[in-house]
């Protein structure tokens, strides 16, 4: 490996971090797209040199931008995802049936062999596809179609599809989850789907065991082991051995099990990282201290990472998708704050430093090792 | 020609500096004129009125010879000072926000 690149989605623009694989000193590109919310940036790992953006605003909509040169430079590709057919409805916040409106893309997902497909996450929850490089998008109808989409409720945050994880052993598998829907997979490419929310407990819905319902805010995976999930709900931090069929929950000795983000080791499928969050109402590290939590042992056992991180005074929030790792010999995990910081670690969340602190609220986080 | 104004953003996104003179066919109206500028400039489609219903989006509005002529019909025709192209049409971006 020659280097790191990191993406980084902010309030206001996308900035481009890259360093040589020690991690110490780092080139900050951007702001790219200044004045717009990029939810996510992600590159292709068949074609690193391809990343996607997702710009959008709330006066001009929803923009896809495309690079193929590491994100030194930029095009617009196709903006219009116009969901299957009849949208119908979704439950409002009031209970009543809602149309289907589309707001935003939140998560590009790039396919694991081909740099032209590409899987988009939007709000309000469906999941949308490009075969031919993002010059047109299609919904994949099969998801919001299975039986349970006109039970779906948005969370405060929206009714977003954010996670997308595809199966790299068997191709016609994938993962996604909606808040505030739950988890849901597909065997067969996308065709049909099913919830896999057995063993979720969220009180805050009427039957908190219910098949649908549940605001998962983000599942992890490492990709020698993609039957083994791991997630962090609402509250609770869970995981499931069994592609999604059952959970249980691995919150264990964390101070808090609110939280957002939650990754895996890159060569430790057992090693899984999350920040707590002090409770659904206050959106900050618990005693004002930036905490990474780490478990060796696939969850119940934890300890805090502390080392470069803020202990003191911090009231930051750690969003769902401003997590990730890298894959170099000594794993890198790397995060962003509500308050601008880009947050490294180059010896697997041992010791931490700032990257970058003062940029826009960070909204997502992801990284490419460089050959 | 007539004049047109698009807000900052825009001008970023669809990389114009400054006015865009558009010839329009036909009448002039907000409708051929907006087709007229997404024509010339594909990248603005969806980002001033809906792709599918082509409602101008909520925090867009449409200002010349100063008045706002956001809720005219987009079938009706442009102010003759816009017409001629001795007062610009102004696309602007309400304010909201941070």
């Amino acid at each position: 490996m020659t280097g790191v690149r990191v993406l980084v989605g902010t309030r206001k623009g996308a900035f481009v971090l890259t360093s040589d694989g020690t991690r110490k000193s780092w080139d900050v590109s951007g702001p790219h797209f200044p004045g717009w919310e990029i939810y996510h940036l992600k590159g292709s790992p068949a074609d690193p040199n391809r990343i996607y953006a997702s710009q959008s605003s709330g006066w001009f909509g929803q923009q896809i931008q495309r690079s193929d040169d590491g994100g030194k430079t930029w095009a617009p590709v196709d903006n219009k995802f116009a969901y299957d057919g009849v949208p119908g409805t979704h439950q409002w916040y009031d209970g009543t049936p809602h149309p289907w409106e589309f707001k935003r893309v939140w998560h590009i997902e790039p396919s694991l062999t081909d740099p032209d497909t590409v899987f988009a996450g939007v709000e309000d929850a469906a999941l949308f596809r490009t075969s031919d490089g993002g010059k047109s998008w299609a919904e994949v109808p099969g998801l919001r179609g299975h039986g349970s989409g006109a039970h779906w409720m948005p969370g405060a945050g929206g009714m977003c599809l954010h996670t997308i994880l595809l199966d790299p052993v068997d191709p016609k598998r994938m993962f996604i989850a909606i808040s505030a829907a739950g988890a849901f997979r597909t065997d067969d490419g996308g065709e049909t789907w099913q919830p896999i929310n057995k063993g979720l407990r969220s009180e805050y819905i009427p039957d908190p065991h219910a098949e649908v319902g549940h605001c998962v805010h983000r599942l992890a995976m490492h990709p020698s082991r993609p039957n083994v999930l791991f997630m962090q709900k609402h509250w609770d931090v869970m995981r499931s051995d069994d592609a999604g069929n059952s959970w249980h929950e691995v919150s264990g000795n964390l101070p808090t099990d609110f939280g957002f983000v939650i990754d895996v080791h890159a060569h430790e499928p057992e090693t899984i990282y999350v920040v707590p969050i002090k409770s659904d109402a206050e959106h900050f590290p618990m005693d004002g201290k930036l905490q990474v939590w780490r478990s060796r042992s696939g969850g119940n056992e934890w300890e805090a990472l502390t080392k470069g991180l803020p202990q003191s005074n911090c009231y930051v929030n750690v969003l769902r998708d401003a997590m990730a790792v890298d894959t170099l010999d000594t794993c890198g995990v790397y995060f962003g704050t509500t308050g601008g910081q880009v947050y490294a670690s180059a010896d697997a969340g041992d010791t931490w430093s700032a990257i970058v602190r003062d940029l826009p609220a960070v909204l997502s986080v992801e990284v490419q090792a460089l050959k | 020609m007539i004049r047109v104004v698009l807000p900052s953003h825009l001008r970023m996104h669809a990389n114009v500096n400054g006015e865009i003179l558009l010839d329009v066919d036909g009448e002039a109206t907000q409708r051929s004129l907006l087709d007229a500028l997404e024509a010339r400039y594909p990248v603005l489609r969806g980002t001033i009125r809906d792709h599918d219903t082509q409602k101008r989006r909520p925090f867009l509005r449409f200002f010349a010879c100063q008045r706002d002529l956001s809720h005219e019909p987009a079938d009706a025709p442009l102010p003759d000072e816009v017409r001629s192209g001795s007062k610009p049409f102004l696309i602007v971006g309400a304010i909201a926000g941070g």
